[in-house]
């Protein structure tokens, strides 16, 4: 017979989680389709109670998005224009409803390639918060996400939080995301990136993510290196060439092939620079 | 998991309940406090039917753990209406009955719901903030324009339509069961049951073919005391078979060793309903022996192939023809000859409602209660499946949650009818959304060959062509569509020479069976894309080629049938022509304008489609009483699936009667208490059915000008036990009291039998397959992103010749849903069994991905049909991928051939227009 614990005391779930092994729930939105067809009996925790785990705060060099952060409450307001791409995402995950009671952390935690969350948190630099009754510790979300639905959560650990540094300099965000249809869609492909620039226009760090071309979403560093330095202007899109993308994997399923992502990634990282660039060239005009 | 106790609020009342904490929140609102609005329709995300608002924000009530709202307050459709949020909500009620943004109203309540949660911090959306707002609820029936046209008309005052006697007929009624959809009132199939019902689920194969064996289920019975039996093949005490042919019931209940598709049925189990959902497959004593299987038609029609069915060595189920004139000379002859392939996917219907229903013993007769579209033939093949007599079964309709076909044929009802008939207590069920998706029907699959010729002026001198149909492991509605096809497949234009011939394949695949055009669909894609062809080869506009040789009343159809009446699709044409050059003209000024990573196009697709049977008889009966008691009641059998045929034959027969539609009252469906209306389907019951009501209401009219001796204009007025009627100056009051009564208290009957003439067809398809044919013809512009391959459609204009529109509101509603599953046809849906089997990867189009739809109707009146009306069902849905496909490649160039066209297959075929050398 399966148990539930609702607790309200962050301390109280993880000594739980120390005792014993837990299904975490939060907004369910994960948890709840992958139970379709049958239920099995299983220990669950639920965290939505847990006081401290939402919102966002300022902690001086950087923010803190709290676990249970909802994708309409970082849709509704976030403190920099850096989460622009961020907050695009959150407005393209599945419908209103699934934006009310879907988290953040669960997004992380669900680990799907086509998490449209992870590409934006990479170009943030973002690092997962994970308490445990032994302790905290961060990682980059890059070591986080380990594979197809892999984490590297431990079994007493629970996501707290998402933390992202603040830029250095004046920064632009975006994101695109390529579905075949307008709402409720997994993306077939996905592209977020932040440029910072300099006062004078000259890129001071650039960050693309491609997002469902690999087990987990990939940084194309190639690029990132070379546009740093430079000056943003109209051109800056036609310096990505195929070759950024080859650290790619796409595969073939029923959402599209895997030539086509690698075309289509090329495309939209592309349109990924453009956009940047133009938002870059706005605010110098 | 042991149960908690949960305190909120609901629909503003404090409500404490106590149960499983994970259990969903839908599942508890629906079977503890038995608020059933809250529809479900997937139970995991994908279809909005659970919206219900949780602090007042709109949420996927499947989603959410019942643990998870203690404290909190939830409203659900039910409170809508108790006014004691906010004000503004009956009225948004009232602008969804106005603007008949309820069709089959299993999507309403999470509709409602969503729209609830933005006009409360929202009271004047723009369209894109309502879109964006109930983006998460899917509607398979409306195509989502009605709804977001009820949003924004907030508001406005509107008068009642209440049409007087004689003026029912083309009157924007709202529908009769409105109220009970926007309220959730409304008893789909899962809504309601005996409170002692056992539960029941279906064991199915994970298997595309496989052996198999039970073993002894008495280790089962031990460690699950809550299961009460396990049925199987051998409890089936009739034959285990059913099918749609009286010849081709080839489709068991229970699979008998050996399963024949990957989500076929080989048992059931019955219990309480906690021990049968947590009793998994995995628990059960099956030994399963996978086997080589047929996955599509290449395979079936390989040489050693097995045959799906021993009695039929080649796998080829039937085969279609019809062959008018000399084609092969024809060809030869003509200087512009067209042709090509084209292939399409399973379509999954995707009503949001599952399969569901209950089924109960009385004595010696079994009762059902059921989503369904055919209520007879649902009652004779229980009867033959349980070995009793058509008498003993009663079919009891539940509203219908979207059928399009897909509820034609059985699903869940034989399985509760034989468990029912051995336990002697009710038995209840609901298909699971994969379950639904894999064991259900789909839309056959096509593999097209065709070829056009053309002679210098334009006229098409003949036309050619092949189709190999994949109709799964069972025959299902596979002869309709081998059939109907060849008829269809040249497209509506006159073409004096022509061999159409097709096969229905047996494969290891799910059946393929009825979906809105019985394949017409499919072949319209094949006859569009050589129409544009042929109209580039010749120079010519595409609308022009296709208006110089439409159809029309005086000419012969390829199976020698006279067109008498009624064919209006030139006309359809002509009024397209504005639209058509503006649009035209507009892409053009767009793509020479921008930089070419999005280019637009406009293209045109046109249709024909036989109403009714292909020359099988297809009878509707239909009984009007007037009461002792002064009420006149409707014994309407032509059940309602959304589409509105409860509302259209009560404005039918009430102008036949000459009442005003308010003073008919109707009992509907139930085969012990109305008469054979058939089925509803081939777009038939307005033509079909109306008739039978216009011919009800006629005989009751004429029986009380009889007892009133006055003529045949006179009017009627009914006040309660009395009927008076007014004839020149004259007034005669009827008192019926005075009259015998029935044993129901009638004390007239008017009765009408309508079956529409068609000839059989001979060896060549000759003779006379249908009474009359719906035409129209459809404009899609829109806006392809050449580097990407994605497909926007901007636009589409309609224009479809109904005959009659009996209720235009109705019928436009019909016409949108239709462009809604041709868009999904064209760009998105595509079922592949075992991997696209729930609605996150199966897509259907959302209330982004249908664009704005100018709606032209063409009143051609058919004299067989109730005041002039044919039918609109599949009509709707037939032209708009031909004009997608044709709208791309006036776009691109790119002529795609294989569906959907997904992104990257129109950017595969763009990518070849461009190598091609020019
Ligand atoms: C219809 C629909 C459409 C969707 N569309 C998209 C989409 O377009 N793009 C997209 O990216 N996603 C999409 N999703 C998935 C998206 O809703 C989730 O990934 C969501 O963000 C997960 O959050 P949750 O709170 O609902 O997680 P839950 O379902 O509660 O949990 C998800 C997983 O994370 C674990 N978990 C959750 N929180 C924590 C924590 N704090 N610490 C440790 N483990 C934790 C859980 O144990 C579980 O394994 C869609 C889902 C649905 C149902
Ligand atoms: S039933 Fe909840 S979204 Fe479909
Ligand atoms: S009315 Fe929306 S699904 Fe039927």
């Amino acid at each position: 017979m399966g148990r539930f614990l609702r607790p309200s005391a962050l301390d109280d779930a993880l000594r739980a989680l120390a005792a014993g092994r837990w299904t975490v729930l939060a907004g369910g939105t994960d948890h709840y389709p992958a139970r379709v067809v049958e239920q099995p009996d299983e220990d669950v925790l639920d965290i939505t109670r847990i006081a401290g785990l939402g919102g966002v705060v300022d902690a001086g060099d950087h923010w803190r998005i709290g676990a249970l952060a909802t994708w309409s409450e970082i849709a509704a307001a976030m403190p920099h224009p850096i989460f622009r791409g961020l907050q695009l995402a959150a407005r393209e995950v599945g419908g209103a409803q699934i934006q009310n009671r879907a988290t953040i952390a669960g997004n992380l935690c669900n680990a799907s390639p086509a998490a449209d969350g992870v590409p934006p948190l990479m170009t943030l630099d973002a690092q997962v918060e994970l308490a445990s009754a032994a302790g905290l510790r961060c990682l980059p979300l890059d070591r986080f996400i380990r594979g197809n639905r892999q984490t590297d959560r431990r079994g007493d650990e629970l996501v707290t939080a998402i933390r992202v540094p603040k830029p250095g300099q004046d920064a632009r965000s975006t994101f695109l995301k390529l579905g075949a249809r307008r709402y409720l869609v997994i993306s077939i492909v996905m592209v977020a990136g932040v440029i910072e620039i300099e006062p004078r226009g000259r890129i001071a760090a650039a960050r693309i993510a491609v997002g469902a071309c690999s087990a987990v979403a990939r940084r194309l560093v190639g690029l990132e290196a070379d546009l740093t330095g430079r000056m943003v202007d109209a051109t800056s899109a036609r310096l990505v060439s195929p070759a950024h993308l080859d650290g790619l994997a796409p595969i073939d399923d029923a959402r599209g092939s895997a030539a086509y992502r690698r075309e289509a990634s090329l495309v939209l990282v592309r349109r990924c620079v453009a956009e940047l660039a133009d938002a870059a060239q706005e605010r110098a005009a | 998991m042991s149960a908690v106790t949960v305190r909120c609020r609901i629909n503003h009342d404090d409500v404490e309940v106590t149960v499983a904490p994970t259990r969903r929140l839908s599942d508890v609102l629906r079977m503890e406090l038995g608020l059933t609005g809250t529809k479900i329709g997937c139970d995991a995300g994908d279809c909005g039917a659970c919206t219900v608002l949780i602090d007042g924000r709109q949420c996927c009530a499947c989603l959410v753990a019942a643990a998870q709202v203690q404290g909190a307050s939830v409203v659900t459709v039910e409170g809508l209406h108790n006014g004691a949020a906010v004000t503004v909500l009956g009225e948004l009620q009232r602008s969804f009955a106005r603007h008949g943004a309820a069709q089959c109203g299993i999507c309403t309540p999470g509709m409602l719901m969503a729209a609830s949660e933005l006009i409360a911090r929202n009271a004047r959306p723009s369209e894109a903030e309502v879109m964006d707002a109930l983006g998460g609820v899917l509607c398979r029936c409306t195509g989502y324009r009605k709804i977001v046209e009820a949003v924004l008309d907030l508001g406005s005052v509107a008068v009642p339509i209440a049409p007087a006697a004689g003026a029912a007929v083309g009157a924007r009624l709202v529908r009769t069961d409105a109220a009970a959809k926007l309220t959730g009132q409304e008893r789909f199939g899962a809504d309601q049951a005996p409170a002692d019902a056992l539960w029941l689920r279906a064991v199915r194969s994970p298997h595309a073919r496989a052996r198999f064996t039970i073993g002894s289920l008495d280790a089962l019975h031990r460690s699950f005391p809550g299961l009460v039996r396990v049925f199987t093949a051998s409890d089936v005490p009739g034959a285990n078979r059913f099918g749609i042919y009286p010849t081709l019931k080839d489709q068991p209940v229970f699979a008998e060793g050996c399963a024949r598709f990957r989500g076929e049925a080989i048992a059931a189990l019955v219990g309480d309903r906690a021990t049968i959902l947590a009793l998994g497959d995995r628990e059960l004593p099956i030994a399963w022996e996978p086997l080589p299987f047929l996955a599509g038609i290449d395979a079936a029609l390989s040489p050693g192939a097995d045959a799906v069915h021993a009695g039929v060595p080649d796998n080829v189920l039937v085969r279609g023809r019809v062959v008018s004139g000399d084609v092969d000379q024809a060809l030869a002859a003509a200087p512009v000859v067209v042709e090509g392939s084209w292939s399409t996917s399973f379509v999954e219907h995707a009503y949001i409602e599952p399969e569901a229903g209950y089924a109960r013993r009385v004595g010696d007769r079994v009762e059902v209660f059921t989503c369904t579209q055919t209520p007879y033939m649902a009652r004779d093949e229980i009867a033959a499946i349980l070995g009793i007599l058509p008498g003993a079964v009663r079919i009891v309709p539940s509203a219908v949650g979207g059928g399009f076909g897909g509820k034609l044929d059985l699903s869940i009802q034989p399985l509760l009818a034989v468990a029912t008939w051995h336990l002697n207590r009710p038995v209840r069920g609901v298909y699971h959304r994969p379950e639904s998706m894999a064991s259900t029907t789909k839309r056959h699959p096509a593999v097209m060959r065709a070829r056009l010729g053309a002679d210098a002026d334009g006229r098409l001198v003949g036309f050619e062509f092949t189709g190999d149909f994949n109709t799964g492991a069972y025959a299902s509605w596979g002869p309709t569509v081998a059939s109907r096809v060849p008829i269809h497949a040249h497209g509506p234009y006159h073409v004096p020479n022509a061999r159409c011939l097709t096969r229905a394949i047996y494969t290891n695949d799910v059946p393929a069976g009825a979906f809105r055009g019985f394949g017409v669909p499919q072949a319209a894609i094949a006859h569009e894309a050589l129409m544009d062809d042929a109209a580039d080869k010749l120079g010519l506009d595409p609308l022009e080629f296709r208006r110089l040789n439409a159809l029309r009343a005086g000419q012969r159809t390829t199976c020698g049938q006279l067109l008498e009446h009624s064919a209006g699709l030139g006309e359809c044409l002509d009024r397209l022509r504005p639209r058509w050059r503006a649009l035209r003209a507009e892409a053009d000024t767009i793509n020479r304008a921008n930089d070419g990573s999005r280019r637009r196009g406009v293209g045109i697709g046109c249709m024909w489609y036989g109403i009714g049977n292909t020359s099988l008889a297809n009878p509707s009966t239909m009984r009007v009483t007037l009461g002792r008691d002064g009420r006149v009641t409707l014994y309407n059998g032509a059940v309602d699936i959304g589409q509105g045929s409860y509302t259209i034959m009560a404005q039918i027969c009430a102008d036949a009667l000459g009442v005003p539609v308010s003073s008919i009252d109707q009992v509907t469906g139930d085969t012990d208490l109305t008469e054979d209306a058939g089925k509803t389907s081939a777009s038939r019951q307005t033509f079909v059915s109306g008739r039978a009501a216009a011919l009800a209401g006629e005989d009751l009219r004429r029986q009380i000008l009889r007892l009133a001796n006055a003529g045949p204009r006179a009017q009627l007025v009914l006040e309660g036990p009395v009927v008076s009627v007014t004839d020149g100056g004259g007034v005669r009051r009827i008192e019926l009291a005075r009259l015998a009564a029935d044993e129901q208290g009638n004390v007239l009957v008017g009765h009408g039998t309508f079956d529409p003439p068609t000839r059989p067809l001979d060896a060549d398809g000759q003779g006379v397959p249908y009474a009359t044919y719906g035409f129209a013809a459809q404009i899609a512009a829109v806006e392809v992103d050449v580097e990407l391959g994605t497909v926007k459609p901007l636009c589409i204009v309609a224009a479809h010749d109904v005959g009659r529109a009996v209720n235009p509101t109705l019928v436009e509603g019909q016409i949108h849903g239709g462009i809604a599953q041709g868009i999904g046809l064209a760009l998105m849906e595509e079922y592949l069994p075992g991997k696209t089997e729930n609605l996150h990867d199966y897509l259907i189009p959302t209330f982004g991905d249908v664009p704005a739809i100018e709606v032209i109707l063409v009143e051609d009146p058919e004299p067989l049909g109730p005041y002039g009306a044919k039918g609109i069902g599949e009509p709707a849905l037939i032209p708009t991928a031909p004009a997608i496909l044709g709208a791309i490649r006036h776009a691109t160039g790119a002529r795609i051939v294989q569906l959907p066209a997904l992104p990257h297959r129109v950017l595969a075929a763009i990518q070849a227009v461009s190598r091609r050398p020019q």
